[in-house]
């Protein structure tokens, strides 16, 4: 049998250092599968010492980051067409620390990968500084005493996190077998190598085999098993364009009288634009009121935009929305002072206390049940732009803001009624207390 | 009258994830983040292969692979999410590995506040790899624009083999305005230039710059063979490699490759320039991008209204600058450049920190640059 997935004469690595035994083996193991092609082998690389023997290998090579070796194997599995490829991962424990998550990950997703992890037991080329899998006591450049707390049993949490197969062994010139097993595994399987750094190891722990220094760590040589580890699924699914899923919003209804009216407009910009801000409780339908009231403005012919605010925590505290309607196509989308304020719960006053205090602030539309707080903030002082109606009460707290908005088109005629029912109806369909809704709050 | 045939209420995110997939886009590996949540939910109705990555530095990897072994995947992200990523942008720039990154702005530094908006992610964009190499970044100014500057984003980085950012902020991914879709011009689907020929491949050989390519290859950018492909053995390595991805270390022959990944991008400027210029011969230029470019095109017809001529310039391609820029910025007494950040992060990349006579910002933290503010700044 010819050697053709590794060229062995001018392995890169220190005189008697394991990887050499692991690349060797790997070498092997390669060449005795029986019809495998180089080009059905992607060998991606970490970063450390492993990381140098990408031209050795006549397979497809990847070599990519610090840590990141199984994330990037993971993203070529993902994407490969033909699940017959092997991807071999070779990392270190450095590497293997770093990336401890894509680790767990990959076993957890049981994507086909397999994973040979180098423990020689510190970080290599740095120096010799100790990794999470360094075991308690072993000596390295920055802590000569020893290494003050366990390592990581590698293998044991690969296990856990559900990997069909995870084992340990000591570098040796005999593992191509054990590492046959490992590529012949289905799905994800891992391989810890226990070995000393030439370099940095042996020197600075004396006198210790890797066995021994294996046994003293309880990392016992095993192979651990998963019988029923599901294969990893990868769900690929052609999917139409988003624009055949959107409702173009055709023009139905005529605007109302305000828009036919030119005696408010400013000299310097002759589009009639008005601001309207919903103000009420996350989980009342706030966004949804204003994209009805932005679709009606629609209907209408007239532009809108639509932009909402709410905490982080989207389902408790204040939901805000801003809508304008123009006579022009609408470019800035700041709202500044709006023209109407509809409030409709606590935590929408609360929200917008500070546009109810500036200066030219537009018409209120407000829930008889916050005239208590609005007049402790504010005052008692009469004020025709205020409008107080119980919306809560008629329409119920997930359509108060509707029915503010019903109010408001009433009162103010901006859009014709007729307009904004059709659009709740197509927002709702018919299951909806439009009677309520569409209430005179005038009467 | 507005034209009634197709209007829609849409956001800018709906229109770059269906730009971007008619442009190519294949794949959408996705970390939840705000204010980008929009391009990943649309993403996940709209790619054939949708990936819920378990961090950011695991989205760019994941893609990494993906675009190695062929696909084109996209992702969308915020500057906390972006500067996971960072490291493994650098990788997939030196792998020359297409790839789509929307990064939708929000208020920093840090965790910031989420759901505010900004444009503060300038500099981090210009100096991303180290070593000054740049990569393409786009920007969309408008909703048209989401729509033409994803495909062109998306194009570029199949056509220059190289990761490209979308920038975009929260309001313009989120905000909803009514669009007529029917205006929407069609888009070309990008391409790799794949490996045809009977030569050897050597992964990180490209076409030479100025001389003519007899099978239309980009000038600077090597053809492609996936991982996995059984033609060519394909070796990939984010080190400093020669043409064959051999790791070396400061080798003439891997410096001259480094270099091509500096002209490949630089050079090829020209081919994905784009911008708007509105030329009046007024005295004044307003630069201005995202949804600042709305509240300049407003501050310039507010203007107009009162007498007063102002010209725009609307960068789509952030970066690498177009020299066209500064030599259009040369043509004016007055250059005002307006942007959501502290103190104007593209204004002292046009023009340096000295700036230059007759140059001045426009800037806002926590609000939108307003057509009031341009306008104040235009007659001042």
């Amino acid at each position: 049998m010819s050697a053709q997935f590794l060229a062995t004469d001018s392995l890169p690595f220190c005189k008697g250092c394991g990887h050499s035994l692991v690349a060797k083996g790997i070498g092997q193991a390669l060449d005795a599968i029986q019809g495998l092609s180089p080009r059905d082998v992607i060998v991606v690389t970490d970063i450390g010492c492993i990381g140098i023997i990408d031209k050795e290998f006549a397979t497809h090579t990847i070599h990519g980051l610090h840590g990141r070796s199984i994330a990037l194997a993971s993203g070529i599995r993902l994407g490969l067409e033909n699940p017959g490829k092997k991807i071999i991962v070779l990392l270190g424990d450095g590497g293997a620390t770093i990336g401890m998550q894509h680790l767990l990950d990959a076993a957890h997703r049981n994507l086909d990968l397999k994973v040979i992890v180098h423990n020689n037991m510190l970080y290599g080329m740095t120096g010799g500084q100790p990794s999470s899998l360094t075991p308690c006591g072993y000596k390295t450049s920055i802590m000569p005493e020893g290494k003050a707390d366990a390592g990581i049993d590698l293998v044991a949490l690969v296990a856990a996190a559900g990997a069909p197969m995870a084992m340990r062994t000591i570098a040796s010139a005999a593992m191509s077998a054990q590492i046959g097993d490992l590529l012949a595994a289905e799905g994800f399987a891992f391989l810890e190598v226990l070995e000393l750094c030439t370099s940095h190891g042996v020197k600075l722990n004396p006198g210790k085999s890797v066995a021994a220094i294996a046994k003293e760590a309880g990392l016992e040589l095993k192979i651990l098993r998963n019988p029923h580890a599901s294969p990893a699924t990868i769900l690929t699914e052609v999917r139409p364009s988003l624009l055949e899923k959107i409702s173009p919003i055709a023009r139905e209804w005529q605007r109302g009288l305000p828009w036919t009216q030119k005696a408010d407009r400013s000299p310097s910009n002759t589009a009639r634009r008005i601001s309207i801000v919903l103000a009420g409780s996350a989980g009342e339908g706030v966004q949804t009121s204003a994209e009805i009231l932005a679709q009606a403005a629609m209907s209408c012919g007239l532009h809108v935009s639509k932009k909402g605010s709410y905490p982080v925590t989207v389902g408790i505290g204040f939901s805000m929305a801003e809508v304008i309607i123009s006579e022009a196509p609408i470019r800035y989308t700041g709202a500044g002072s709006p023209d109407v304020l509809l409030i409709c719960s606590e935590d929408g006053l609360e929200k917008v206390k500070g546009l109810l205090n500036a200066k030219g602030r537009g018409m209120v539309y407000l829930d008889a049940t916050l005239e208590p707080a609005f007049r402790r903030f504010l005052g008692h002082a009469s004020d025709a732009s205020l409008q107080i109606r119980a919306y809560r009460e008629i329409a119920g707290a997930k359509s108060a803001l509707l029915a503010a908005v019903s109010h408001y088109l009433r009162r103010e005629g901006e859009l014709p009624l007729e307009a904004f029912e059709a659009s709740i109806r197509r927002h709702m369909g018919e299951k909806t207390n439009l009677d309520a809704i569409m209430k005179d709050f005038e009467a | 009258m507005p034209d009634n045939s197709n209007r829609s209420l849409i956001d800018g995110s709906l229109l770059m994830v269906e730009a971007a997939a008619q442009a190519g886009v294949d794949s959408f590996v996705g970390y939840p983040i705000t204010p980008a949540n929009l391009l990943y939910l649309y993403s996940s109705k709209r790619f054939p292969l949708v990936l819920p990555a378990t961090d950011e530095i695991t989205t760019l990897q994941w893609m990494s692979g993906l675009s190695a072994s062929g696909r084109i995947p996209m992702t969308a992200t915020s500057y906390p999410g972006l500067a996971l990523m960072l490291e493994s942008i650098g990788m997939a720039f030196m792998m020359e590995l297409p790839m789509l990154i929307i990064l939708a702005q929000r208020l920093g530094p840090a965790t910031g506040s989420a759901t505010c908006n900004a444009q503060g992610d300038l500099l981090l964009l210009r100096g991303i790899n180290s070593g000054g190499y740049p990569i393409p970044v786009f920007c969309a100014s408008d909703l048209e624009g989401c729509w033409i500057m994803a495909a062109k984003a998306a194009a570029t980085a199949q056509t220059l083999r190289t990761p490209v950012v979308l920038l975009t902020s929260k309001e313009m991914a989120m905000t909803l305005r009514d669009w007529d879709l029917s205006s929407l011009p069609p888009l070309a689907k990008g391409a790799v230039k794949a490996f045809n020929a009977s030569k050897d491949f050597l992964p990180y050989a490209a076409a030479p710059f100025g001389a003519p390519s007899l099978d239309r290859a980009v000038p600077g950018v090597p053809d492609f063979l996936p991982l996995g492909n059984e033609k060519a053995r394909v070796r990939l390595t984010a080190s400093t490699h020669d043409e064959k991805g051999d790791l070396q270390h400061a080798s003439p022959a891997a410096l001259a490759n480094t270099a091509r990944l500096y002209d490949k991008i630089v050079l090829n400027l020209p081919l994905y320039t784009e911008y708007r210029h509105m030329d009046r011969k007024a005295d004044t230029l307003v630069i201005a991008f995202d949804v600042t470019a709305e509240a300049a095109w407003d501050a310039a017809e507010m203007l107009e209204g009162e007498g007063k001529l102002i010209d725009l310039l609307v960068p789509g391609t952030l970066f690498p600058v177009p020299p066209v820029y500064l030599e259009i910025a040369s043509r004016y007494r007055r250059v005002i450049v307006a942007e959501e950040n502290h103190d104007g992060q593209y204004r002292k990349i046009l023009f340096g920190e000295a700036g230059r006579q007759g140059v001045s910002g426009v800037n806002a933290v926590g609000k939108m640059v307003s057509p009031l503010d341009i306008l104040k700044e235009a007659v001042r």
